[in-house]
């Protein structure tokens, strides 16, 4: 099977043999945040266009089509827009923190990147706590949301933020609750030992119906958690106008978009990794041949359709659902979402020391 | 007990209410090619302007013969009839071949600016002299482009039109 | 910003929303006060696209002022110019031949169908659904094109005159008409698909600013707004006009009078429009369609009213008239004005994101309001 973990493995070799071992783990490191940095901005640029695409054909449209062949370089030209716009601080608005807000939502969502694993063998960290991490430092994003809201100096903004503040916090228990369920089922919380596990089957199809249930209150806990509609009431442009980044222009506000969009990246590569099998290819039991033909796809390219059918689903229910209202949300979260979720916990429990999933 | 069946299926209808929306959106996301509706503005401009219905209403123009002669005597029924103060006409006299001072049109002055297209003043128009005319793309660098003269220069009235 | 509200001590904060704000659907500024998330208190103020088209109408004469009228409902602006034409009528006493009648009455139906869908399409948009839109101007389209083709323009048709009509209905007016009723009768369905029952649409819907039947008919609620609250005020079956009284449809009700009842009563007065028209359009009589009248209109001393049944509610239109060529006095009833005057009353303890949605539901628009 293709893998680059071939490599990955060349190229630390070689540095550790030509160089100091300090300054290799230093070249690795820049090597690293490198790669991050133009995956998100690759990822800015994909994912909107994939946004505008499939929201123009929900609605009869047919999207961006001026900027170069069939549109696609529309997101290059609006991104040279927001770069050389000016980029405003309203007057009485925190200064310091009104800067520093983007950034933390930013910082958070390149962290989170850290123990995701894109192809076989190809991790930035294999933290024996990967999932927790993923969990604990994507809760800090919702501090640059309050702290762009606060110093905004700006009443919509501060709506906007305590909303959010309200939805990250609660959602974020039925989101780590799910993710518990296959932790339950896999016995691990490392990332590669959780891909490892789904070897001979993906935990959405070999754990019964807590994974399914499970599956489903991940995706609808992790909309909730990206702030996207029908969850975005952090920014409701109707009732809002922009919500938290109202006051913001040019670079800055771009760079809570692009936070946005790689925060849906990411949370539907968890998804993909815990329940769909990460990189893992497509077995069923005994068909050696379809197996083998699975096999030739190389993992990334599994990895990233998986993700981006979540993604899909996620842009699928912005364009057909109406907007919650905040009690509504708070309700579907403590009433629905977290007493099934717990349940649900339970039952896989069960299920996982009585041995009872293939 | 109920009541465990009551919030069960509340959570199930409203699933499924969900759903049937997600089909239908997901019906126009895989049929996109048929279900577009919207038009190409700039690339169909040929085929939208043969397609404008002749009654359309786009601005006022006057039509001209190939003698450059047109059939407005300068009545100003068209100046009274609208109700914007779109139309000026400025008369002068022009000299019979018999000597006679005869009241005929010099400037048929048209704020395209003011014009909300009512047509009052082609229905007011007893020699048919102004029509409406299909173009639509109004849009100008200079606001005084739209102060628009229609009678061309060195045109007039057509013999008999009284 | 948040010195006004310590000042407060209650923890008020007094929020603009508008003049420029995308839930407003134009230059209507309301001033809230909200605590935390819920309302206290709505103050509409307006005056920011008055046009005094009352007083300018007193400039111009009955055949001229009817198309200032356009500019006011601009969704409904064939309807207004229906209620100053009839006013005419009425003054001068002209008949109006059975055609035009029947010609009118179509065209006014199919304004509210075009109305009601753009409606709905931005009422879907103020609670946060963005395809609906998209939808709705797909069948708005249809019915632009059948103005367009007849009358010679999209919007502000300006079709009208004293007498009838202005010109005869284009030769594939009725077969249009005929296409457009058989799509948007399965595509009805569609609506109830995406939005009606959606259990997040319904639960935004259901139970929210709730106008009782007295509160409608004290702050003169008209329209569907009204009917959904139980009060019966189609000005089409009350008083009926032009051959309203020839065709047989349901005046929709409901009791709720929350924002889901003024929903379904919108959803239900389209099929009911479409019944109108398929009873109409096969029927509609050779003849004339214009009146005898004179070149120049003077009605007798005098003053005049009349009503008619807009997508919005009741408009009516008074004139005070001396014997001239012009008005003296001339007074337009708007339905907006009387159904906004309600929104301070039904939006006090709901939360902010149901403003939105009882502004939707009312269907303001806004030149309608503020003349």
């Amino acid at each position: 099977m293709f893998s680059l973990e071939n490599i990955t493995n060349l190229v630390s070799t070689w540095l550790y043999a030509n160089l100091d071992p300090t300054w290799a783990l230093v070249v690795q490191f820049v090597i690293v945040g490198v790669l991050v940095i133009s995956l998100f901005s690759i990822l800015g640029l994909v994912l909107i266009m994939m946004e505008r695409r499939v929201a123009a054909w929900m609605q009869l449209r047919l999207g961006p089509n001026r900027v170069g062949p069939r549109g696609y370089f529309q997101t290059v030209a609006d991104t040279l827009k927001l770069i050389v716009k000016e980029g405003m601080t309203p007057d009485g608005a925190d200064k310091f923190l009104f800067n520093l807000a983007p950034f933390i939502v930013m910082i958070v969502s390149m962290v989170i990147m850290a123990p995701l694993m894109f192809a076989k063998g190809f991790q930035i960290w294999d933290v024996n706590i990967g999932v927790f991490f993923i969990t604990a430092v994507s809760s800090v994003s919702v501090i640059g949301i309050l702290m762009a809201g606060w110093a905004s100096n700006n009443k919509y903004s501060l709506l906007g933020a305590m909303r959010s503040g309200a939805q990250i916090v609660s959602y974020e228990l039925s989101a780590g609750l799910a993710i518990l369920t296959i932790v339950v089922f896999s016995g691990s919380l490392q990332v590669s030992t959780i891909v490892e596990s789904q070897a001979d089957g993906w935990w959405l199809l070999k754990g019964h119906v807590p994974a399914v249930i499970s599956f489903v209150i991940f995706i609808i806990a992790v909309t909730a958690e990206t702030n996207r509609a029908p969850f975005d009431l952090a920014e409701a442009e109707s009732e809002l106008t922009a919500g938290f980044h109202t006051e913001y222009s040019g670079m800055k506000f771009a760079l809570f978009f692009l936070a946005e969009y790689v925060n849906i990246f990411v949370v539907c590569a968890v998804g993909a990794t815990l329940y769909l099998g990460g990189w893992m290819p497509f077995h069923i039991g005994n068909w050696t041949s379809f197996n083998q033909v699975m096999d030739y796809i190389p993992s990334s390219a599994w990895f990233f359709g998986k993700t981006f059918f979540l993604i899909f689903v996620i842009m699928w229910f912005r364009w057909t659902f109406p907007r919650l209202r905040i009690d509504q949300l708070l309700n579907l979260e403590w009433k629905y979402l977290l007493p099934i979720s717990l349940f649900n916990l339970l039952l896989a429990t069960v299920i996982a020391i009585m041995g009872l999933h293939f | 007990m109920s009541f465990i069946r009551q919030y069960l299926s509340d959570v199930i209808s409203g699933v499924k209410s969900l759903l049937t929306g997600m089909r239908l959106t997901g019906k126009y996301f895989i049929k996109h090619k048929e279900t577009n509706i919207t038009q190409q503005y700039p690339d169909n401009r040929q085929e939208l302007f043969a397609g404008l219905p002749d009654r359309f209403r786009g601005e006022v123009v006057m039509s001209h013969d190939d003698n450059n002669e047109h059939a407005c005597t300068g009545c100003t029924a068209c100046e009274l009839a609208c109700p914007n103060g779109t139309i000026k006409i400025v008369t002068k006299f022009d000299m019979t071949p018999e000597g006679k001072k005869k009241k005929a049109i010099d400037k048929f002055v048209y704020h395209l600016e003011l014009c909300t297209m009512c047509n009052l003043c082609i229905e007011a128009c007893p020699t048919s002299a102004i029509k409406m005319a299909q173009n639509f793309e109004h849009s100008v660098f200079d606001r005084r482009d739209l102060t628009k003269v229609l009678n061309k220069p060195g045109s007039k009235v057509r013999e008999g039109v009284e | 910003m948040l010195q006004d509200v310590i000042e407060a001590g209650n923890g008020d904060m007094i929020v603009n929303v508008g003049p420029q704000h995308p839930a407003t659907h134009g230059v209507l500024h309301l001033v809230i006060t909200i605590h935390g998330e819920t309302i206290k208190k709505v103050e509409p103020h307006l005056g920011y696209i008055h046009r005094s088209i009352e007083k300018m109408c007193e400039s111009l004469t009955y055949r001229q002022f009817i198309y200032v009228t356009s500019r006011m409902d601009y969704l409904s602006s064939h309807i207004n110019n229906h209620a100053c034409a009839l006013l005419t009528e009425k003054a001068l006493q002209i008949e109006v031949p059975e055609r035009a009648q029947y010609i009118r009455v179509i065209m006014d139906e199919l304004t509210r169908l075009a109305s009601h869908q753009l409606w709905w399409g931005a009422m879907a948009m103020d609670i946060g659904a963005l395809t609906p839109f998209f939808l709705a101007f797909r069948e708005r389209e249809m019915i632009n094109d059948i103005m367009e083709e007849t009358c010679g323009a999209r919007l502000t048709m300006n079709y009208m005159v004293p007498g009838g009509v202005m010109f005869d209905i284009h030769p594939n007016f009725v077969q249009k008409v005929k296409e457009f009723n058989a799509h948007f009768k399965q595509k009805i369905d569609e609506y109830d698909e995406l939005l009606t029952g959606n259990i997040i649409f319904q639960n935004r819907m259901k139970g929210v600013g709730v106008l009782s039947k007295e509160d409608a008919i004290s702050f003169g609620c008209t329209g569907p707004t009204a009917r959904a609250s139980g009060v019966s005020c189609d000005i089409r079956k009350l008083f009926p006009y032009e051959v309203y009284d020839k065709v047989s449809f349901k005046e929709c009700m409901a009791t709720e009078g929350d924002s889901f009842a003024r929903y379904v009563v919108r959803l239900e007065e389209m099929k009911e429009s479409m019944r109108i028209i398929d009873q109409l359009i096969d029927n509609i009589p050779e003849g004339e369609i214009q009146g005898k009248t004179k070149a120049v209109l003077k009605p007798p001393k005098g003053e005049f009213y009349t009503r008619v049944e807009t997508a919005r509610g009741e408009l009516g239109v008074y004139v005070v008239s001396e014997g001239a060529t012009t008005p003296y006095r001339i007074k337009f009833r708007s339905p907006g004005f009387s159904n906004l005057s309600a929104l301070d009353h039904i939006a006090r303890g709901q939360k902010l994101g149901d403003l939105v949605a009882m502004m939707g539901t009312l269907d303001l628009v806004i030149p309608d309001i503020d003349r």
